[in-house]
């Protein structure tokens, strides 16, 4: 999976997530960018990525995440390690 | 992420939250929370809910107070879209991290303002054994019962303050083995004394009447990895995934549902491809699936293994099934491998009507409300059909396989209960026999209370020169009710008025919907041997079936009788149009003397041996 795709697949769960349809992320996308992005959001948003990308995400790697970017390129890296 | 798979998936989610956002429809939004929605979807709904203040009545308001030792606040939407999902509008009141002792003693806590109906008790383990490592030198015993007198001592303080609903959810065992599988010999261990104090929740909640939540249960159906994520526990102390909250919510809401009466009660099952594979109208008794010989019949005797035993501990079962009555039962009385039999059946509609008309029928037979039931078939459009007609009605998604069948049933948890009565385990019958006597009175008890509830009045009077016109015009103009069709002249009409040879009647119905006018005539000639023979008899078609012929007659007996009449004879003349009343002097309890002119036939009625005919008819003279 590309990270034009995966930006593209994450977009609608940003949609879902933040109930607002016209939601658009970038790699520089951060919480404070989006309305509602809250720590509670926020382990919503990597449950609901685990699921989507068939993915688990660690511990450590959770209070890593700065902004969008990150997201993907981790998001990429577990795809690519699970071939 | 969607674990209520009994459930249908949204088909236009979008279009379904806009309808929730705004209509006043309770049900439609009802139908709309009855889908397989995951945690963010459910979340969305919960908002749309929230902001839509029409969502009141006939929903059951409902006060749910949390007493967690870890965070609930996930759990929350998914809480109020099961409430909604199942006839609830819920109020949520957290007690504080760890406060809620002080809350539940305080006599003016917010706990006591908020006066909750339902009380959920939801500790983790780490809250009710503590956190330190396993003490292996305890005593594991002593300890359980330690942490269940401390679980008791809040139901009491619960007890002692609201009338409301205990739930105790069961410890989910998210700790480590240490032994492996025979851990229960290494009884300090967390691990086991987890596994003890569930088991003595058992016996204290059943003697405490606190209803569990059995999170052993849940974890057997779906895993432990599903309910609880370690990750999440330590970042944000979730004890519940949020992906499993939808299936937390549900769990809870059938424990209060059925506490308060609400669980479905009546399992309506289809025939053909649902108890047995095959279709028997067409495959006939040799030829449908069912029983030893192959894995889908072996499949389909389980199924009915599984409903079986759903009756006996107090599922009322019935059949909907588009088939001709004779072939649907033929299985019931005929077939070998059957496990089912007519008699467990408490309502039974084989015909070719529409499944939503029939499933009224069954609600009103069984005298239960339309949403009792739960409607079990394999076919989809039937499905869908049902849901669209009749939303409150449950029904389930049935996987293809019939071999999956009794566990998704299970799964979708409609008739869970709380409390077994001895009723309970004999129910069916008392609903087989309800439904039996309605069937066979429906036809008569219905009509007769119809009639009785149109209050009708039948006029008479002898012919008059008031009448003349509308005698006339019935006497040359009706067809179809009319025993003689014998046509007279106004002047020969006239002629009768007031006549000592003749037994006139006009008669004019009324009732609760207003006034028919006259609708019948009866013209008799009086003879010297007190024989009074039936000249014309004829009556309106616009009030057929409602008893006014047997009025009538009683009424021309009565009125015979005073002219000393002792026989009356009654004629028919058939024609082309008046068959509907070849019948009718037998069914009045005249006796056929003979034949006349032809194919008319001769009727003799003693009148000493007249006994009123029963009418829901007032008869008086205007």
């Amino acid at each position: 999976m590309t990270e034009a795709q995966i930006y593209e697949k994450l977009t609608v769960l940003f949609q879902d997530i933040f109930d607002d349809d016209h939601l658009t992320i970038h790699a520089d996308t951060t919480a404070g960018d989006v309305a509602g992005w809250d720590s509670f959001n926020h382990i919503n948003l990597i449950v609901s990525a685990e699921a989507a990308f068939g993915i688990k995400i660690q511990s450590a790697e959770i209070e890593e995440l700065q902004n969008v970017g990150q997201f993907v390129k981790l998001i990429h890296h577990r795809l690519a390690a699970k071939g | 992420m969607n674990h209520l798979t009994w459930l249908a998936a949204p088909t236009d989610w979008k279009a379904d939250l806009k309808v929730v956002a705004g209509t006043s429809d309770v049900t439609r939004a009802m139908a709309i929370a009855r889908q397989n929605l995951d945690f963010i979807q459910t979340a969305a709904l919960d908002r749309r809910i929230a902001g839509n203040a029409a969502l009141t009545a006939p929903l059951v308001p409902l006060k749910l107070a949390i007493l967690s030792s870890s965070t609930v606040e996930h759990l929350l939407p998914s809480l109020r879209v099961a409430a909604l999902r199942l006839g609830f509008q819920l109020t949520i009141h957290r007690t504080d991290y760890g406060q809620y002792m002080q809350e539940l003693l305080a006599p003016d806590s917010a706990l006591a303002q908020f006066a909750p109906d339902v009380v959920l008790v939801a500790f983790d383990v780490d809250h009710v054994l503590g956190t330190g490592p396993d003490d292996l030198q305890a005593d594991g015993v002593a300890s359980v019962a330690r942490a269940l007198e401390k679980l008791r001592a809040v139901w009491s303080a619960v007890r002692q303050r609201f009338p409301a609903q205990v739930i105790q959810q069961t410890l989910l065992n998210t700790t480590t083995p240490l032994l492996g599988g025979n851990e229960h010999r290494l009884a300090a261990s967390r691990h086991a004394m987890t596994q003890a104090l569930n088991t003595a929740l058992a016996t204290a909640g059943d003697a405490e009447g606190v209803d569990l939540l059995a999170m052993e249960a849940a974890v057997h159906a779906h895993g432990l990895a599903f309910w609880h994520d370690r990750v999440l526990w330590h970042r944000a102390k979730q004890e519940i995934s949020p992906k499993a909250a939808p299936l937390f919510a549900e769990l809870v809401f059938r424990l209060i549902a059925a506490r308060r009466g609400r669980s479905a009660k009546c399992l309506v099952l289809d025939l053909d491809n649902t108890l047995w594979g095959g279709v028997i109208g067409d495959d006939g008794l040799q030829g449908i699936a069912l029983g030893q010989g192959s894995a889908l019949g072996e499949a389909f005797t389980d199924f009915q293994r599984y409903v079986a035993a759903l009756a006996r501990r107090g599922v009322i079962l019935a059949v909907c099934s588009k088939n001709d009555e004779r072939n649907a039962l033929e299985p019931f009385e005929k077939h070998p491998e059957m496990v089912l039999r007519r008699t467990d059946i408490g309502c039974f509609m084989a015909n070719w009507e529409d499944k939503a008309s029939n499933l009224r029928r069954i609600a009103a037979a069984l005298n239960i409300g339309l949403d009792a039931l739960v409607f079990v078939d394999d076919n989809p459009f039937e499905r869908n059909q049902v849901r669209q007609q009749l939303p409150m009605v449950h029904v389930p998604e049935m996987p293809e396989d019939v071999s999956s069948h009794p566990a998704f049933l299970a799964a979708a948890g409609y008739f869970e209960a709380v409390t077994l009565s001895a009723e309970d385990l004999v129910r069916t019958d008392h609903y087989r026999l309800r439904a039996e006597n309605e069937k066979a009175m429906a036809a008569v008890t219905d009509l007769d209370s119809y009639l009785r509830g149109l209050a009708m009045v039948m006029g008479w009077r002898a012919f008059d020169h008031e009448g003349l016109n509308r005698i006339v015009q019935l006497i040359n103009k009706t067809n179809q009710f009319n025993l003689t069709t014998r046509r007279l002249s106004e002047a020969e009409i006239t002629a009768m008025i007031g006549s000592p040879t003749h037994l006139t009647l006009q008669l004019r119905l009324s009732d609760a919907n207003g006034d028919h006018g006259m609708i019948s005539v009866v013209i008799g000639a009086l003879d010297a041997n007190h024989l009074l023979t039936l000249d014309v008899w004829l009556m309106s078609c616009r009030v057929l079936g409602r008893g006014v012929e047997k009025a009538a007659f009683n009424l021309l007996v009565q009125q015979a009788l005073a002219r000393g009449v002792q026989r009356i004879r009654g004629l028919y003349f058939p024609t082309p149009k008046n068959q509907m009343v070849e019948g009718m002097y037998g069914e009045l309890g005249f006796t056929k003397t003979g034949t006349a002119a032809g194919d008319a036939t001769v009727w003799e009625y003693d009148v000493s041996r007249h006994v009123p005919l029963t009418a829901a008819i007032d008869t008086k003279e205007f």
